[in-house]
């Protein structure tokens, strides 16, 4: 599989790396406020960004290089089902034009950097802003954790590191040095240093995949053979299991699956810290709005990203060896399609596009510990300068934990993190996207209904096998009374608003103290501008 | 939840301009939904099977739907502003 180093595509890549280190040192600087010692400004870029530099900065934040790989690896693997991808980040978007721009405008009202800010001040709960914060920061590990499995894919590919190299210190080094360099310019420069790379990072991405797009199916004789052969290799049965190995379009009993996993990850995707995070750095509501309308292209090229997986299965990337892994198919495509200088292009993009998210998710883990723990529990009298300090470090401490979770334990515990990750994080949504429209929810009932969605999800996702694995073997499972399989995610999310609602309407007649609402109707419309909404927040706000 | 116009001094919470704004955010969790209106393979577009390039095409007609959601929204933002003015 690997033929030494390829020396033209590595420097390719190391040229690449280098500019975007020196561009987040050099970002520290960029649109600087005088500020600089609030949070606001290092988590939140000073809440600055306008129409352009939202686009790349979500972009650069939600189709991270994981994505990048896993899903034309799931569609290499399976075919249909790996392509809920795209309508998934089809729904994203109405979704987000309907909740975020009532989060961003309460946010900036009162200061709030978090989803758990926001929780609390609306229910006047610490234990269910606890519960949303903990939630956030446990999700958010296991995501940064694959983006560098993302790197090591890549890594691997052009020889460098990884594989069965003697020394683990020689092995490991590339990817230490690259988290090394991440690590010291988000420390530096915050937000502002993603936001300014991300521009590197889609660049590169979109040239890829338009030049792959097109120059793949030429020499692999166009989609019609690349169709045909995938549509062979799905119908190979596999020995271990009995059943073929993919189709190429969901069979009846795999359409439940399918819509159910799209709609579950759409809801779950903007309930992560760091596609909040990159929502309330935008300057304006119209900004969010705007966005959602022209985001879209991101689903189109993951669309054809996707199919790369058919094209590696066509053209034989890891035919015939046992055991393949999946995650190295397209990188392996690239180097064997491309000229080397574009392999090395492909692979800076790929490498480049974990460190965006990478940076954006540490920093969203770092605020919300900051905010709703550090602030709320340890140290109430916290100044803004003491706030950014702290942020500073856990950013550090989230990435390193990271690091050693990758380096210590195997690819298939941060894949199965990530997974139940998704599960936990929609267990947030009815705080959060309930309490931006209504205030009738108990705050107790939510958070029942949040352990109860908990406890199911991670139950039924510890009891799912797969011939690789006894637990933790995929996503989907029977639904209970519909008897569908489905995404779990969503089971227990249904399951969670039935106890909030039932819960609430128990706690209403019991007349359960409620909490106080700091908040007012005006504060969830209010725009950019208007009174009381400024640009620049008082030091303290919110509190 | 939505009080009639004109009476409370604060203008309605459901109005047509929100409420069409609102089927077109709704069209696209129809359609990609109905997974069974689109699992097949035919007809082809460029050698594509149809469940590929449908989803495809659904990233533009759901990109202009939240487009006009989002021009309908903003005008009705805007004709409110003037108004409180």
């Amino acid at each position: 599989m690997k033929d030494g180093v390829n020396g033209v595509a590595l420097a390719v890549f190391i040229f690449f790396f280098l500019v975007v280190t020196v561009l987040g040192f050099l970002a520290a600087r960029w649109r600087r406020a005088e500020n600089a010692l609030h949070l606001d400004e290092w988590g939140l870029g000073g809440r600055s960004f306008g129409s352009w530099i939202t686009w790349f900065l979500l972009g650069g934040d939600l189709y991270t290089a994981y994505t990048f790989v896993a899903v034309p690896a799931a569609v290499y693997a399976a075919g249909a089902s790996g392509f809920f991808a795209v309508p998934y980040t089809i729904l994203v978007y109405p979704l987000i034009f309907t909740f975020l721009p009532r989060l961003w405008s309460v946010s900036h009202k009162h200061g709030y950097v978090t989803t758990s800010d926001f929780v609390r001040g609306r229910f006047g709960s610490k234990g269910l802003s606890l519960a949303v914060a903990v939630t956030g920061i446990l999700a958010t590990m296991p995501y940064i954790a694959l983006q560098l499995v993302g790197i090591q894919a890549v890594l691997d590919v052009m020889g460098v590191g990884g594989g069965e190299s003697s020394n683990w210190f020689i092995k490991d080094l590339p990817l230490l040095i690259a988290f090394g360099v991440l690590a010291a310019y988000t420390y530096s420069s915050g937000l502002r240093a993603p936001a300014l790379i991300a521009f590197v990072k889609d660049t590169l991405i979109y040239i890829v995949i338009a030049v792959a797009i097109i120059y793949i199916p030429i020499k692999l004789g166009g989609f019609d053979d690349i169709f045909a052969k995938a549509g062979d290799a799905y119908a190979q049965v596999n020995p271990a299991t009995g059943k073929p190995r993919g189709s190429l379009a969901p069979g009846d009993t795999a359409q439940w699956a399918y819509g159910t996993l799209a709609l579950g990850s759409a809801l779950a995707l903007f309930m992560y810290p760091h596609s909040i995070t990159a929502v309330l750095s935008s300057r304006s509501r119209d900004v969010i709005r705007r966005n959602t309308t022209v985001l879209p292209l991101y689903s189109l090229m993951l669309g054809l990203l996707a199919m790369l997986g058919f094209m590696a299965l066509a053209s034989g990337v890891g035919a015939g060896v046992t055991g393949y892994n999946g995650q190295l198919a397209i990188p392996q495509l690239f180097e064997n399609m491309f000229p080397s200088w574009f392999a090395g292009v492909a692979f800076a993009a790929i490498g480049i596009g974990a460190l965006v998210p990478a940076a954006i998710m540490s920093i969203a883990a770092a605020n919300l510990f900051t905010r709703n723990i550090y602030k709320d529990f340890l140290k109430p009298d916290a100044t803004p300068a003491q706030e950014t300090q702290v942020s500073k470090v856990v950013s550090l401490l989230v990435k390193v934990g990271a690091l050693v979770f990758v380096l210590t334990m195997d690819k298939t515990v941060a894949i199965n993190f990530q997974l139940l990750g998704g599960i936990w994080i929609l267990q947030t949504f009815p705080a959060l996207v309930g309490g931006l429209f209504t205030r009738w929810f108990h705050r107790w009932a939510l958070l029942a209904g949040w352990a109860v969605g908990m406890a199911y999800g991670t139950w039924v996702a510890y009891g799912v096998a797969s011939p690789a694995q006894k637990h933790f073997g995929g996503s989907s499972d029977t639904i209970p009374v519909i008897g569908q399989i489905g995404y779990i995610g969503l089971t227990a999310f249904v399951l969670n608003v039935v106890v909030t609602v039932v819960l609430t309407f128990v706690l209403r007649a019991l007349k359960a103290p409620e909490g106080v609402d700091e908040t007012s109707k005006a504060d969830f419309t209010a725009d950019a501008g208007d009174p009381g909404v400024q640009k620049d927040l008082p030091v303290g706000a919110g509190h | 939840m939505s009080e009639p116009s004109g009476t409370s001094g604060r203008p309605p919470v459901v109005t047509p301009t929100r409420v069409i704004a609102g089927v077109c955010l709704v069209i696209p969790f129809v359609a990609m939904l109905w997974v069974g209106s689109y699992a097949k393979l035919t007809p082809e577009f460029i050698g594509i099977p149809f469940f590929y390039w449908y989803q495809m095409l659904w990233v533009f007609l759901s990109s202009g739907l939240t487009y006009a959601a989002y021009v309908m929204v903003r005008r009705e933002e805007r004709a409110r502003k003037e108004g409180a003015k």
